[in-house]
């Protein structure tokens, strides 16, 4: 009994993995190769990954962002938007052709100029990673690219039904926090990014940029690791939440933004403080090489074409991203298996098992 | 797509299954009862442990191709050696004939290489036919530079003109001043430092090389020059797009016409020619009606005429962007030139720069975009005139710019030349032979940079992810990028320029389609307690059994040593 008991308690010490994320000095060498570049175009990948029309509220989020990005400068052949669902034209869409943000249909954001790229079932964790690392088949034609080169500011916005390290796709697959930096990591290894600018809005959205590690990248999110993203408010009318708290904030606070604003990053930090998203927003700058406050809201919503060579600050703050809950260990499970086998053999005893020989 | 990683192969228990089972029953009919459940147990342990582990372990294995990692490894440690031919020819006067005696026939350093001393004819005036002439007398291959010292006191070139440059590889240097008494040593060493500025000039300076390596080398100095050099050249591709664009925002007023297609045949398909061992061009025009710029002009009284702002070219461009347009099929970058005619309400429209002076060609560029030219056409007709007035549109002034515009994206354009310095522009030509040069090797350098950075990440990436199926055409476009690159990296010391792009082209095309291969996805994240949890159930109640027999088996023959020991004793 006791030799099993000690056997257990070696299992579970042996297993405790830990994973370091000291990267930061490997960030910093990277990185310091273009920490006075600048961009000379601008991308935006925008997906929503739910389907249904009791997920309205993510393709509106998604279509507010679009609308906001093509606002500021952005043409659609510099667009990718991926859309799940079509709500304009779904059968219970009481007003057809539009998708509303505010309740009493305030602001329609669909338009009537909107290019989706990725619809219905195109819209998969396999064409999500293809666009991103540019893996597409031949035919593909050129407005379902990312044709971004080492001088390109991208902008990539997800929204969506997620959990602890995964966004669900479409209701049938995951994409999980690893495969998402692995995919920034192939980017960064063939330049396809001078910045980028990473914003989710899903429940427990900060666990979705908690394994990035590779330079240049700075992340929003709407909730914090174990908490949920709240949807704003429902319409009476349409029968369903047009929006999320944390986007429909964003889509006021863009909406203040024009081409020429000097609005900072700072400022984006600030949108929809806890009071308002009753989840509390969270973001992650340490890889990411100039200083927040020098980075203008328009370098990665707008296009700004031509501009000045501005001297550029390095101030790499290191900061480690603050990790609120704890995670168990990988093979956590194989410990538990181990735990059952030795329960189960302890209980029924090896003697019993004679009768099978 | 056999992506299938180990867990989705369920044959691979019927290796397990169906020999166990016609063992047992082997073991059933023959052997006697006592001894048929350890030769049993002993048979079934040994057929799983033979066949069906190494089955297992074959079935559900990635197909990986061999790769070079070796050679890989080799490039990614990548020392460039470029050595440029360069012929100095010394006409009649510029030494001492004590001095002409003692020179060696052949001098070969690092950098210069003379060959012979030759005393040429020389006209009196540098102009075209001079440097035709020169170019005659020794034809120069690319990558080569011919300078031809002259006296220093020679009225060839103007007086504050040191060096002028010609259209083809050759430059005229005026020979820095030295006393006769200075031994052949310091005439060489005078000389050089004069060369070496010549030939950074019509080659390559170290500026140019870190610019093209800027993807691998950290920029140690990074001016705002540089930066913003490295930041306006177009990066190097296969192909490229431009497209011309004619906006008229006002077609009730103005009814243009221009000849689109003699333009480019005339003044860009030359330059386009001569680039053609650099990358391919297609070239479109469209004309856009009711396109207006994003940004209303502000009337300045002063000129009676409207301007736009510098700081506000930057918001010009963009809703005329959407508009434009682009081939579906190619991702080539494209590179677009609009000649915007204004309306008639907003004539004339000039463009100030940031000391608020009018720009003279009246048209800007962005870096990596293209260009934008304002055509006023409000002088071409009175009031009176009828609407809407047919206008032709002056495409020599038009081209003008747009070739100059277009030179400096595709990195031709030399921007800064040295105080003394004087170019020859190249003409209808469009190109001077050592710009081409010069872009030449930049680009070579570029593509071989890039190429061998691409290889050694792919390499990277296959050896980090083990679950990665490699196919036999992603191999071979790796091998034969590893032999491009190692190719062109010889004939770039060889000197051969011309075979260096070529081979630095076949490399980067080759390591590009490797990279974005589609069936390169590392789709499937398998964390290993997932991996347990799967195989755990279908292995373990058949392994179990088979294990506590083997211990059994042992625990017993144990048994019977100890008891043979007893009798023994």
């Amino acid at each position: 009994m006791d030799y099993y008991n000690l056997l257990t308690t070696c299992a579970f010490i042996h297993l405790l993995v830990s994973i370091p994320y000291a990267y930061s000095n490997y960030v910093e060498n990277k990185a310091g190769q273009f920490f006075s570049s600048g961009h000379t175009n601008n991308w935006a990948v925008l997906v929503c990954t739910s389907r249904f029309w009791f997920n309205y509220r993510h393709v509106a989020n998604t279509l507010s962002v679009y609308r906001s990005v093509k606002r500021l400068g952005i043409p659609d052949s510099h667009i990718v938007l991926m859309l799940a669902d079509d709500m304009a034209c779904n059968y219970r869409n009481p007003k057809p052709a539009t998708v509303f943000s505010h309740k009493n249909m305030e602001l329609n954001v669909y338009g009537d100029d909107v290019e989706v790229d990725y619809r219905g079932y195109e819209v998969t964790v396999e064409n999500f990673l293809r666009v991103l690392t540019g893996r597409l088949p031949p035919s593909t034609p050129r407005s379902k690219r990312l044709l971004s080169d080492d001088r390109s500011n991208i902008l990539i916005y997800l929204t969506g039904h997620g959990g602890n390290g995964f966004l669900k796709f479409q209701d049938s697959e995951e994409i999980s926090n690893m495969e998402l930096a692995d995919a920034f990591e192939q980017m960064w290894q063939k330049r396809r990014y001078n910045e980028l600018l990473f914003i989710i809005d899903t429940c427990q959205g900060a666990s979705m940029y908690e394994r990035f590690y590779s330079p240049n990248l700075m992340a929003l999110a709407s909730s914090q690791v174990g908490e949920d993203s709240l949807s704003h408010q429902p319409d009476l009318a349409i029968g369903v939440h047009l929006m999320d708290k944390y986007t429909f904030y964003l889509l006021e606070f863009l909406e203040e933004v024009h081409p020429a604003s000097q609005a900072n990053m700072n400022d984006l930090f600030k949108v929809c403080p806890q009071s308002q998203c009753v989840s509390t927003p969270g973001h992650r700058t340490d890889l990411f090489q100039r200083n927040p406050g020098s980075v203008l809201i328009t370098d990665f919503f707008g296009s700004v074409l031509l501009h000045d060579m501005k001297q550029l600050v390095a101030d790499v703050s290191s900061q480690k991203p603050k990790q609120k809950d704890w995670h168990p260990p990988d093979g956590f499970i194989l410990g538990l298996w181990t735990l059952i086998l030795l329960v189960f053999f302890q209980t029924y005893g090896i003697k019993h098992l004679k009768h099978i020989f | 797509m056999d992506n299938s990683p180990k867990t989705e192969n369920s044959l691979t228990i019927y290796p397990f299954v169906v020999p166990n089972l016609l063992i047992s029953y082997c073991c059933i009919l023959v052997m006697p009862e006592k001894q048929r459940g350890r030769y049993a147990a002993l048979a079934i342990a040994a057929v799983v442990i033979v066949v069906g582990i190494p089955l297992w372990w074959k079935t559900t294995e990635t197909y990986r191709a061999w790769l070079p990692f070796s050679e890989i490894s080799e490039l990614d440690s990548l020392q460039l050696q470029l050595s440029v031919d360069i012929e100095v020819v010394f006409s009649r006067g510029t030494l001492t004939p004590e001095q002409q005696k003692k020179f060696p026939l052949s001098h070969v350093n690092e950098k210069e290489h003379q060959v012979d001393v030759s005393i040429p004819e020389l006209l009196t005036s540098p102009s075209t036919e001079a440097d035709l002439s020169l170019h005659m007398l020794s034809e120069s291959s690319c990558g080569s530079v011919v300078v031809y010292v002259i006296p220093e006191s020679s009225t060839l070139l103007p007086e504050d003109v040191k060096v002028y440059v010609g259209q083809r590889r050759t430059a005229l240097l005026r020979s820095p001043p030295f006393k006769t008494s200075w031994n052949l040593k310091e005439v060489l060493s005078n000389l050089d430092v004069e060369v070496e500025q010549v030939v950074s000039t019509m080659s390559f300076g170290h500026q140019d090389i870190v610019a093209a390596l800027s993807n691998r080398v950290r920029m140690t100095k990074v001016t705002k020059e540089s930066m913003a050099d490295s930041m306006r050249a177009i990066k190097s591709s296969p192909g490229y797009e431009i497209t011309f664009s004619l906006l008229n925002p006002d077609p009730k007023s103005h009814s243009l016409h221009w000849d689109i297609e003699g333009a480019v045949q005339s003044y860009i398909q030359p330059l386009l020619n001569k680039l053609a061992p650099i990358a391919n061009f297609s070239v479109d025009s469209q004309i856009l009606y009711y396109a207006v710029l994003g940004v209303n002009p502000r009337f300045d009284n002063s000129v009676s005429a409207y301007t736009l702002s510098a700081d506000s070219l930057s918001h010009v461009i963009n809703p005329v962007e959407a508009r434009l347009g682009s081939n579906a099929a190619s991702s080539n970058p494209v590179l677009n030139f609009l000649l915007y005619v204004p309306d008639a309400h907003h004539s004339p429209l000039f463009i100030r720069d940031h000391s608020k002076r009018k720009v003279p060609s009246n048209a800007f560029h962005s870096p990596r975009w293209g260009g934008i030219m304002v055509y006023n056409v409000n002088e071409m007709y009175g009031p009176e005139a009828e609407r809407p007035v047919d206008i032709n549109i002056n495409m020599a002034k038009v081209m003008g710019v747009f070739l100059a515009q277009l030179r400096l994206m595709l990195g031709v354009q030399h921007t800064h030349p040295p105080t003394g310095f004087v170019l020859q522009s190249p003409g209808s030509a469009g190109l001077a032979d050592w710009e081409l040069d010069r872009l030449l090797w930049s680009r070579s350098v570029e593509n071989i940079a890039t190429a061998s950075t691409t290889i050694t990440s792919l390499a990277q990436l296959l050896d980090q992810i083990g679950n990665i199926v490699i196919n036999d055409n992603i191999a071979q476009q790796v091998s034969s990028a590893v032999t491009s690159l190692q190719s062109a990296v010889a004939e770039l010391e060889a000197g051969n320029l011309a075979f260096a792009l070529q081979y630095s082209r076949e490399a980067i095309l080759a390591s590009e389609r490797a990279f974005f291969d589609p069936s390169l996805l590392h789709l499937l994240y398998f964390p290993d307690d997932q991996k347990f949890a799967i195989y755990i159930p279908l292995f373990l109640p058949m392994c179990v059994p088979i294990v506590l027999s083997l211990l059994k088996i042992v625990s017993e023959a144990k048994k019977r040593r100890a008891d043979k020991q007893a009798k023994s004793d």
